[in-house]
């Protein structure tokens, strides 16, 4: 299960995760839907585009400029949270939409937690892959925590004072 | 000053309720330590040795009297009757229960305060010229912009987790009372040969284990274009800036590590795709927080006041007053007032439930109900006419508030330390009295003059230690509390690094190595030459030779001296879901 479009809904992909004896290179990619490590994609895109469906996962230390000439190949992207206070994965996604235009599912994956779920969305991601262990209904809840924001993101291009009319002195 | 408006009370109102949820999900053991401690220190809560701490911020360290009166009820309901103000201009409440935060929280919202972003490796609260709006060498009021950029740094999305924390300071006049130097952003509001309105951006400065000072990025960002700006560093920062190790995350090294011409281009490499985009900032939203800062109706008044010289020539402790606690003002007939709160034998930046119920009382008689908080640690009422000065100082005096040691040796900035911080390594607030003891004498502080004396028990440097012109740092040399002493760093400026003289030295010996130092100040000094000039004159040297040509007598009986409202207090009972239990 996943949180998607605001939803749990049920989740047939699954995140291709390297061990240490693995190569990008060689590692063997199942049929259907999975997101692979960026080296993955990197190493097999040739034989990777030909999957109906792909997708691919960044770390949160990978410059998900690489993905640009890419796009339109990936269904899914992924952003890893290897701890949910490593919080490049917000400029990450930042990236991701804003500067390559990116419109499919970006993702959050790994150490992802209520808490955290609403600043998530303001970024960019409109998927989130719930730590197994939490109560993933309980986790959506997260996406709720404030009716207004101040300042301009992806899910909000404009900043509060040009949205609203702003109380001033004596109002 | 700043007043909310229906949204900003909303997104307090909504953090409140999402704190309390977060807190009640730790009660029930729904998170775990592990995952509640970086949420909590989001909201300013630290665990300390002997129970939690609670940070509140005072954006740019503007309050309003009602506000204080709010921080005296808190003291009372839910602390031991005091607080104490930080040298980031916040209020520290130093035994609070956690069940009883998301009420405190309450309370503050009624008041249009909060303790968000306190802690944390987050944009932390702003802090500002205290004599901002006032002061005669101001070109810019800069408080609407430290409002400004209080509401977009607030619950910012991509800056919630950052390798570090990240200090702004930031000032409106020529002379830096801000420390703009030694944070990680430092802005000053400038005027371009136009006559235009900007900001020079420092970055990069700090102090803690790496002291450095800031580099100028930008020489001027114009006013409209400096979130984006800003923004544009900071997510250079969040994205490059190191993660592996704890020492090396603040901004300043990843600075270094690329040089500042590397930093400043893919800085504004950034920038080239926000510059000009929806986060400029708009005449109308500037005006609209201007307005908030107008200046109040001010008296028209003569520029002295005849009664004042009158008392100043014939009371010693009025004038004593006069020449270190009042300060001009830009108005003819005002000052502002700094209200000590370095009075000996008191906690440096305590103060009591009635002082601060007291002092609300006095900014409502004498300065238009407003109070602000230094990053000295000590409270200043901003317009006060020239003609309620005598009245101001007896009341001052009856509460434990003007003693004229402003900038002066007693003075002194002090952390916590280790009666309270786990992170510290030996104490802060008992040596700051045991020498406040030791040098009390007024005639004696008056002739030393100007000098910034900064203690901090940890090399965090809470205290801002490096940028005292004598520093004092706490060491732990085999679970042992030792104090290592520099001298010649400053503030402001001309700010600059202190350097260790030597060897470190026990709680004991410290009063007797300041006296050394002091020595051979007052032997090599000219005219009114201040501490830190004759430092600069003759070097470290001399000092050092001096300090060290003779064993230092290690007084024991000084190490005993205890913070009595620590002894004072009734036991707090660990709960179990503390890290400490």
């Amino acid at each position: 299960m996943i949180i998607k479009n605001k939803a749990v809904v049920k989740d047939d992909w699954s995140v291709l995760r390297l061990a240490e004896s693995d190569s990008p290179q060689t590692v063997e990619v199942a049929a259907g839907r999975v997101i692979v490590p960026l080296s993955v994609w990197l190493a097999q895109r040739d034989s990777l585009k030909n999957h109906a469906e792909i997708g691919v996962w960044l770390h949160s230390c990978e410059d998900p400029e690489a993905l640009r000439e890419d796009l339109a190949c990936f269904a899914v992207i992924g952003v890893a949270f290897p701890k949910f206070a490593d919080g490049r994965g917000y400029s990450i996604a930042h990236y991701v939409r804003e500067r390559l235009g990116y419109k499919g599912e970006l993702r959050a994956i790994g150490d992802v937690l209520r808490d955290q779920l609403f600043y998530m969305q303001r970024t960019g991601f409109d998927a989130f892959a719930v730590r197994a262990d939490k109560d993933i209904h309980d986790a959506l809840k997260g996406l709720s925590d404030f009716s207004e924001v101040y300042q301009a993101s992806i899910d909000q291009p404009l900043p509060l004072f040009r949205r609203v009319q702003r109380g001033g002195v004596g109002t | 000053m700043y007043r909310y408006d229906q949204y900003d009370h909303r997104i307090v109102e909504e953090r409140v309720a999402q704190f309390r949820d977060q807190v009640n999900r730790r009660l029930s053991g729904e998170l775990t330590e592990d995952e509640f401690r970086i949420l909590r220190l989001q909201n300013g809560l630290y665990m300390q040795i002997h129970a939690y701490m609670l940070r509140i911020a005072v954006p740019y360290g503007l309050l309003s009297s009602s506000q204080v009166r709010m921080f005296a009820h808190i003291a009372r309901k839910y602390d031991r009757g005091y607080g104490h103000f930080s040298t980031r201009q916040n209020i520290q409440f130093n035994w609070v229960k956690l069940p009883d935060v998301p009420d405190i929280l309450d309370e503050l919202a009624s008041v249009e305060m909060h303790a968000n972003q306190t802690s944390g490796n987050c944009i932390r609260n702003i802090t500002c010229d205290e004599y901002a709006g006032v002061a005669q060498d101001e070109l810019v009021d800069p408080r609407p912009y430290a409002e400004i950029l209080r509401q977009w740094s607030t619950f910012h999305p991509e800056f919630a987790f950052l390798p570090r924390k990240f200090k702004f300071a930031i000032t409106g006049a020529t002379q830096d009372r801000a420390a703009i130097e030694v944070h990680d952003i430092g802005l000053a509001v400038v005027k371009n040969p136009l006559g235009e309105v900007g900001f020079r951006v420092l970055v990069g400065g700090g102090l803690g284990r790496t002291p450095v000072i800031g580099t100028e990025i930008s020489a001027f960002v114009p006013w409209q274009d400096v979130i984006s700006y800003v923004e544009s560093i900071v997510r250079v920062y969040n994205q490059y800036g190191r993660r592996d190790n704890l020492y090396k995350a603040r901004i300043k090294i990843l600075v270094k590590a690329l040089g500042i011409e590397e930093f400043r281009r893919q800085v504004e490499a950034e920038w080239e795709f926000t510059r000009g985009g929806p986060c400029t900032i708009t005449v109308e939203e500037l005006n609209r927080v201007a307005a908030f800062f107008e200046a109040p109706a001010y008296e028209v008044l003569p520029e002295i006041d005849a009664a004042v010289a009158a008392l100043q020539s014939n009371n010693k402790g009025f004038a004593n007053w006069m020449q270190r606690n009042v300060k001009p003002h830009k108005v003819p007939g005002y000052a502002s007032v700094v209200l000590s709160l370095k009075k000996t034998g008191v906690a440096p930046g305590d103060a009591t439930a009635e002082q601060m119920d007291a002092v609300a009382i006095l900014a409502d008689r004498f300065s238009f109900g407003e109070v602000r908080i230094t990053h000295m640690q000590n409270i200043v009422l901003a317009d006060v006419r020239q003609s309620d000065l005598a009245a101001l100082w007896q009341a001052a005096k009856q509460l434990g508030l003007a003693t004229p040691n402003i900038g002066l040796l007693t003075d002194i900035i002090c952390c916590p330390g280790g009666d309270f911080c786990a992170l510290a390594n030996a104490r802060s607030i008992p040596l700051a009295k045991a020498i406040a003891e030791c040098f009390e004498d007024i005639d004696f502080l008056h002739d030393i003059g100007e000098i910034d004396l900064n203690i901090s028990g940890c090399v965090n440097a809470c205290a801002h230690h490096h940028i005292g012109h004598i520093g004092i740092l706490g060491v732990d040399k085999d679970g042992e509390e030792w104090y290592q002493v520099s001298i010649g760093g400053a503030q402001g400026n001309d700010s600059s690094i202190g350097k260790v003289i030597g060897r470190s030295f026990s709680f004991g010996q410290v009063p007797q190595v300041l006296a050394r130092l002091l020595q051979v100040y007052v032997e090599a000094r000219f005219d009114d030459e201040r501490f830190i000039d004759t430092v600069r004159r003759i070097g470290y040297e001399p000092f050092k030779d001096y300090v060290y040509a003779s064993p230092v007598e290690d007084d024991k009986e000084l190490a005993g001296v205890d913070y009595e409202l620590l002894k004072a207090g009734v036991p707090y009972d660990m709960p179990y879901y503390s890290p400490r239990f």
